[in-house]
């Protein structure tokens, strides 16, 4: 016997005002980045720790990667959490702070001036996240839902909240003397806090949820995140005891070793969600987001080669250059690119039919985007990484512009598909 | 798929009627997905009630879904009242797929 018990639907979707701005945002950003980096390509045959650098990296990491997450996870937190979001206004807030101060930030590095510019625009990040995570804490306490993938999201949170903080301190201790030893030393902790506890644990905790979802699978297996959520958690924090009390590089290798199981184990996840989905076709946004599951085991096997060089001094830069390249190009946006056109075609499918269903047929939210434009962009897009790669092995310039080349034309296939979606104009029913 | 019902036949006029109702992502119709439950109808007070769940609890295309439902449901039966209810009790399961569904989405 079925109980009826509710007659609304429990999960009220953010509104697309909000969630939208994020993602058109995000693919500007990814734009500007691609063309930062075919402009700056002789900075890729010098130190990472290069004012171009900087701020591609920047660029890539919040106005890109955070930028279309949090636009994402403003939508999908009421999946989560099953409930609604909190506040639309504290989620304009935390756009707009974080739009005005991604590129002051991004200008101070550009030219490395780490005055008022850098400064505020550190300021305005960090509370455009503390406003994020006041969103995310009092949707989830009012929800009163207990579930793992929320978790992972909230924690995910605290840890991007640590890394722009970490940031900032970083960008104030370039004119006065607040820490203990000079921004550079302090880099990998700033890096790694957002690299496992922001972008690994919320990619992990979300994708946990939607792959699944969009498979239509019947595996479900919490115990199974829940080793996942510690093994990324203790891999993160005893990084940084290590790091800020030990510094024997040796040590190194645990928390390693816990993050490399912790992906192993998601793997896993993923693989089984996989093979018990019942729709057995399988389009091409959920192939490259699988695809993106090996490519986010790369850059920690690379970096366990670099832990390899370390004690006996013989690390060269480009294989840290390579490592970020490896994690914000390799993994970060081709879980994107996968993730954008499963989430994006849905929340503007809703905003333009979702008043016209039932008097016609309407249609599916993937008619709303280029399919083809996809699989080029993937392609050329791959093809502007394995270039990338070649050109820094070999600080070869005219190879990195070949590499800067098909990123930039990765991005604008990118954004030519984002507009597609959102200028989309509804078919007469 | 088995639907509840204290009237066979307006019920086998209201499954065609849903049966053009969408699951936007999974392409597959809700009356083959088995997303109906029940269906009864009120002579007295012309009113229909209509239990229906969704895939998941928290299904982001929910609320799309439950209008799309009502809309043409209260298109089929002119002038009736239509009050519809979600039910996550039982939860959804893979086997209320009918086997024209199942079909569908092995190929």
């Amino acid at each position: 016997m079925f109980i009826a018990n509710q007659t609304d639907n429990p999960v009220k979707n953010t509104t697309f005002k909000v969630v939208l701005p994020f993602y058109v945002y995000a693919a500007l950003a990814f734009l500007l980045a691609t063309i930062f980096l075919f402009f700056s390509t002789s900075a890729f045959t010098q130190h990472y720790f290069h004012p171009k650098i900087l701020a591609i990296t920047h660029i890539m990491a919040l106005g890109w990667s955070t930028m279309i997450i949090l636009g994402a996870s403003h939508q999908l937190v009421p999946v989560l959490i099953e409930g609604k979001l909190f506040s639309t206004r504290l989620a304009y807030v935390s756009f707009v702070l974080a739009a005005a101060g991604i590129p002051l930030l991004v200008y101070g590095f550009y030219q490395f001036n780490m005055g008022w510019p850098a400064k505020w625009g550190a300021i305005l990040i960090n509370v455009a996240i503390l406003a994020y995570l006041i969103n995310l804490a009092i949707s989830m306490v009012k929800s009163q839902k207990e579930n793992v993938h929320a978790l992972f999201v909230f924690t995910a949170a605290l840890w991007l909240l640590l890394t722009t903080f970490v940031g900032l301190l970083l960008v104030f201790n370039f004119s006065d003397v607040i820490l203990a030893k000079d921004s550079l030393h302090y880099l990998p902790l700033h890096a790694h806090i957002g690299f496992i506890g922001w972008f690994l644990l919320l990619v992990t905790g979300v994708g946990s949820r939607l792959i699944p979802m969009f498979l239509i699978s019947k595996y479900a297996n919490t115990k199974l995140l829940w080793a996942i959520y510690f093994l990324i958690n203790f891999g993160l924090l005893s990084f940084i005891l290590f790091f800020l009390f030990f510094h024997e590089t040796a040590f190194y290798y645990l928390p390693v070793t816990a993050i490399v199981v912790a992906i192993l184990f998601f793997g896993f996840y993923c693989f089984s969600s996989y093979q018990q989905r019942i729709r057995k076709q399988v389009d091409e946004q959920m192939k490259i987001s699988i695809f993106s599951l090996i490519t986010m085991l790369l850059p920690f096997l690379l970096l366990i080669t670099i832990l390899g060089w370390l004690p006996a001094g013989t690390l060269n830069a480009k294989w840290v250059m390579l490592y970020g390249f490896l994690f914000f190009f390799g993994w970060i946006t081709t879980i994107i690119f996968g993730m954008t056109f499963k989430t994006l075609p849905f929340i503007v499918w809703n905003k333009v039919y979702h008043l016209k269903a039932g008097f016609g047929k309407t249609p599916n939210p993937k008619d709303l985007f280029s399919n083809k434009i996809f699989k080029v962009m993937v392609l050329v897009y791959q093809a502007g990484c394995i270039f990338f790669i070649i050109g820094v092995y070999q600080s070869n310039i005219p190879v990195l512009q070949l590499a800067g080349v098909l990123l930039v034309l990765a991005a604008l296939l990118y954004n030519w598909n984002v507009f597609k979606v959102l200028l989309h104009k509804p078919v007469q029913l | 798929m088995n639907v509840i019902t204290n009237d066979p036949i307006k019920c086998t006029i209201a499954l065609a009627a849903l049966e053009n109702v969408m699951d936007p992502e999974i392409g597959l119709n809700i009356v083959d997905l088995g997303l109906i439950a029940q269906i009864d109808f009120d002579r007295t007070d012309n009113k229909m009630y209509v239990t229906m769940t969704l895939t998941t609890q928290f299904c982001p295309m929910g609320e799309s879904i439950t209008g799309t439902c009502k809309k043409v449901l209260e298109n089929t039966f002119s002038g009736m009242d239509v009050q519809l209810e979600l039910t996550f009790d039982p939860p959804w399961t893979y086997e209320r797929i009918s086997e024209e569904g199942r079909n569908f989405l092995n190929n």
